[in-house]
């Protein structure tokens, strides 16, 4: 082979490399990239079940139910307009607790409830992750919301 | 006055940083009589950068509380251990530590490298100066580690407790060692740029840099993935999180580079693209930093969220990597045509390689940054997590490692297909006797660990191949170097796909004296009882783990650091030689009981000691290549 049709050659199976993987992340992305939302967003503007998604909100008051299992519940995610019944199985962070704020990561069922896969919490507020932050951020003000319609 | 001793070292090396880059621009343009002042002023650069951190780690282990960043991560009930580490276990300290490693890079540079030509070194040295001054900069303006607290607190605030382990001890100098350590082959590619030296033997020079970079951040990596395996309590040895991302990257545009350096340094082809992944490499660590630096990250790396530093950063990145670019667009036609091959050689599959490489890189990369720019265009808050990274890297994975098996048996230049289906045979063969195996013993395992298992098989008897028909004690400690290298990879695939097919998990909770069964294990719980450590209270519950033969004890605890308040849960572990027995405690309800979360997790250790495999094939084709240069320079010096 011709050393320019040589180079010529490697720089076309780089690019096709390159556009391949693109194409391919793009592609998986669609599929895979795991959406936040509000019990409210949920509500208006539908997820389609079996999807990974976020689901951020407070746990409604005395919404924690136990299972006699001992390591499943069910609660309620509320953001003051909407609600959503989870259910977990597994060991839920410390700070989990009624009235506070929460992200759950898993899927909604066809009924519209939500099985969560992993339940994130505050951790400590010095270091909590950004997006974790965001999303207690507006968990917390729909709860001061909740509360002065409450009044 | 500690303090300030460091801050004035970190002032002095800045300054000499730009005396370096000085002198390099003026000895390339004429000032020839310049060009012996550049390597003493790089390695006094590194000697004051390494005083300041020596000063900072200091200043941390005395918990000298006027020192604002000593207050706010260290506390005087921290175990010395912690206090010494946490010194970079915070965001100022540990670009500290980047900067001192940078000058370290640069001065080893100047201290060792004897084969490049005088100008070209002097370039590298101008470009690692360059570098330099940029992130002293950084420090000295937007994250001062020596800044004085007034008036000073009675006591710190201590570190994250999920730091407060000894992988913090390891894993971030070992990474940081790689991470940086890239600098050098990106100064190199620049300086070669810059005085049109691009040959073959700037890739003879360049290649144990590059290996010693790459060997640390193999390390640093596989200790990062058990440390994470073992503290977060998750059961998980990798979890796409950006920071790992952020070292993973690196790694793999490192190990394209390796292999496009030895085709570079054996046969003079690839000069272009080599120089070009040598940019690239080290710009994937500077991006990586401006992930874990900026705070914009979602994960417990991310410090503190502070745009300007995320800017200061962002200016840096687009400066040093825009630059590089611009100079090799410019140069890039300069250089010279190097030695053709056909498709079918080592040269071949070493391009199929990089090809592969690259495009995980950039879905990985891709993946990384998704997220940071849909929230920066739209404000839609949304995570790609491994469900993406397994579906476009794993089968991209799964190909590169396949034509690992055969690029060690081609030849260079030119080679036959059927020679090499003659080459092939055996490791294909025992590669299908594993998948039937696999089949017939344990029906139901999915795919992609399916293909990985029978996939390491093949790659395990592949990579040993190239020593097949060879006197062994005469075999180069290079070739050793690939052959244990290849077979680390076929023993970290063999522990990936096997804890991914064959873990067990049980979820239960239990009251003291009630047993549950995960795999072939039956776990008795016996009881739970309060503990106490140097600086937090634990309960603890006592495990008895049972598979026929004498019984283990697990102690998992769930513990409470007082200061910063915080819970953490310490897994137990218990390592056989054919997997780990993994336990962690939970929550305890009304009626007594306890919840438990216990894994068998068989041959998942093959993961890391694969890993330390991969580390201990660098070293030696290290030592190999130093070796082999050292020999044919005493050889030209007695003729």
């Amino acid at each position: 082979m011709k050393a320019k049709n040589q180079r010529l050659t490697l720089a076309l199976l780089a690019l096709a490399a390159i556009v391949g993987a693109a194409l391919l992340a793009a592609s998986a992305l669609r599929d895979q990239a795991a959406y936040f939302y509000t019990p409210a967003d949920a509500r208006r503007l539908g997820v389609e079940p079996g999807r990974s998604v976020r689901l951020g909100g407070m746990v409604e008051g005395g919404s924690i139910r136990r299972s006699p299992d001992g390591v499943t519940i069910a609660f309620t995610v509320t953001d003051g307009q909407a609600t959503v019944p989870v259910s977990f199985r597994g060991i839920v962070p410390d700070l989990f607790k009624e009235r506070s704020g929460v992200v759950a990561e898993g899927h909604f069922t066809p009924t519209g409830s939500f099985v969560a896969d992993t339940i994130l919490a505050k951790h400590d507020e010095r270091y909590m992750p950004p997006q974790v932050a965001g999303a207690m951020h507006e968990s917390d003000s729909l709860d001061t919301d909740a509360k002065v319609r409450a009044k | 006055m500690t303090a300030e001793l460091g801050l004035a070292a970190l002032w002095l090396a800045a300054a000499l940083a730009l005396l370096q880059l000085a002198l390099a621009a003026m000895a390339l343009a004429g000032r020839e009589e310049l060009l012996n002042g550049v390597r003493p002023v790089a390695v006094v650069q590194a000697v004051l950068a390494l005083l300041a951190f020596a000063v900072l780690i200091r200043l941390f282990v005395v918990v000298d509380l006027s020192v604002e960043l000593v207050a706010l991560n260290d506390a005087s009930t921290k175990p010395l251990l912690y206090r010494f580490a946490g010194a970079w276990g915070n965001h100022e300290g540990s670009m500290l530590m980047w900067v001192a490693i940078l000058g370290l890079s640069g001065a080893c540079v100047a201290l060792l490298e004897r084969r490049l030509p005088e100008r070209t070194l002097v370039a590298t040295l101008g470009t690692q100066a360059a570098i330099g001054l940029g992130f002293y900069a950084f420090l000295l303006f937007a994250s001062n580690p020596f800044q004085r607290l007034v008036p000073a607190p009675a006591e710190g605030q201590g570190l994250n407790p999920l730091l407060q382990d000894p992988g913090l001890a390891f894993h971030p100098p070992t990474l940081y060692l790689g991470y940086v350590g890239l600098s050098i082959a990106f100064s190199f590619a620049c300086g070669a740029l810059l005085t049109r030296q691009v040959d073959a033997a700037l890739a003879r020079a360049m290649r144990p840099w590059v290996l010693g970079a790459w060997v640390f951040l193999t390390l640093g990596i596989t200790a990062g993935s058990y440390w994470a395996y073992y503290e977060l309590g998750w059961g998980g040895w990798w979890f796409w999180d950006p920071v790992e991302n952020a070292s993973l990257m690196p790694w793999l545009a490192a190990t394209a580079l390796l292999h496009s350096v030895a085709v570079l340094a054996t046969r003079d082809s690839l000069r272009a693209w080599t120089v070009m992944l040598a940019v690239v490499a080290f710009s994937m660590s500077m991006i990586g930093t401006f992930l874990v630096r900026s705070g914009i990250l979602t994960s417990v790396h991310a410090f503190a969220v502070d745009p300007r530093r995320g800017a200061f950063i962002l200016v840096l990145l687009a400066l040093y990597i825009g630059g590089a670019l611009a100079l090799f667009a410019a140069r890039a036609g300069t250089v010279q045509e190097g030695r053709t091959f056909e498709p079918v050689s080592r040269e071949g599959s070493l391009v199929a390689n990089n090809l592969l490489l690259s495009a995980i890189l950039g879905i990985v990369l891709v993946g990384t940054l998704y997220p940071l720019l849909a929230e920066a265009v739209t404000g839609e808050k949304l995570s790609v997590g491994p469900p993406y990274f397994n579906a476009a890297a794993g089968p991209l994975a799964l190909l590169l490692v396949t034509i690992m098996v055969a690029g060690p048996l081609l030849r260079w230049r030119r080679d036959r297909l059927a020679a090499l289906g003659r080459r092939v045979a055996l490791p294909a063969g025992l590669a299908l006797a594993a998948l039937i195996a696999l089949l017939v013993a344990a029906p139901g395992v999915r795919l992609l660990p399916l293909l990985g298992l029978v996939l390491a098989a093949g790659v395990a008897l592949g990579s040993l191949a190239p020593l097949w028909g060879r006197n062994l004690r005469r075999t180069p400690m290079f070739t050793w170097g690939m052959v244990i290298g290849h077979l680390g990879v076929a023993v970290a695939l063999a522990g990936m796909a096997s804890e991914s097919a064959f873990t067990r998990e049980t979820l239960v909770a239990l009251a003291p004296g009630q047993t549950a069964q995960v795999g072939p294990w039956r776990i008795r719980f016996d009881a739970v009882e309060p503990i106490a450590g140097p600086n937090w209270t634990a309960l603890e519950a006592t495990l008895q783990a049972d598979r026929g033969g004498a019984p283990l004890l697990l102690k998992p605890q769930a513990r409470f650091f007082p200061s910063p308040p915080t819970e953490t849960s310490e897994a137990a572990i218990a390592t056989r030689w054919d997997g780990q027995l993994y336990t962690v405690i939970g929550k305890g309800d009304e009626a007594g009981r306890w919840q438990l979360r216990l894994w068998w997790k068989p041959f998942v250790t093959l993961i890391w000691l694969g890993g330390a495999l991969i580390a201990v094939g660098g070293v030696l084709s290290l030592l190999g290549r130093v070796r082999r240069e050292r020999r044919a320079a005493e050889r030209l010096a007695w003729l």
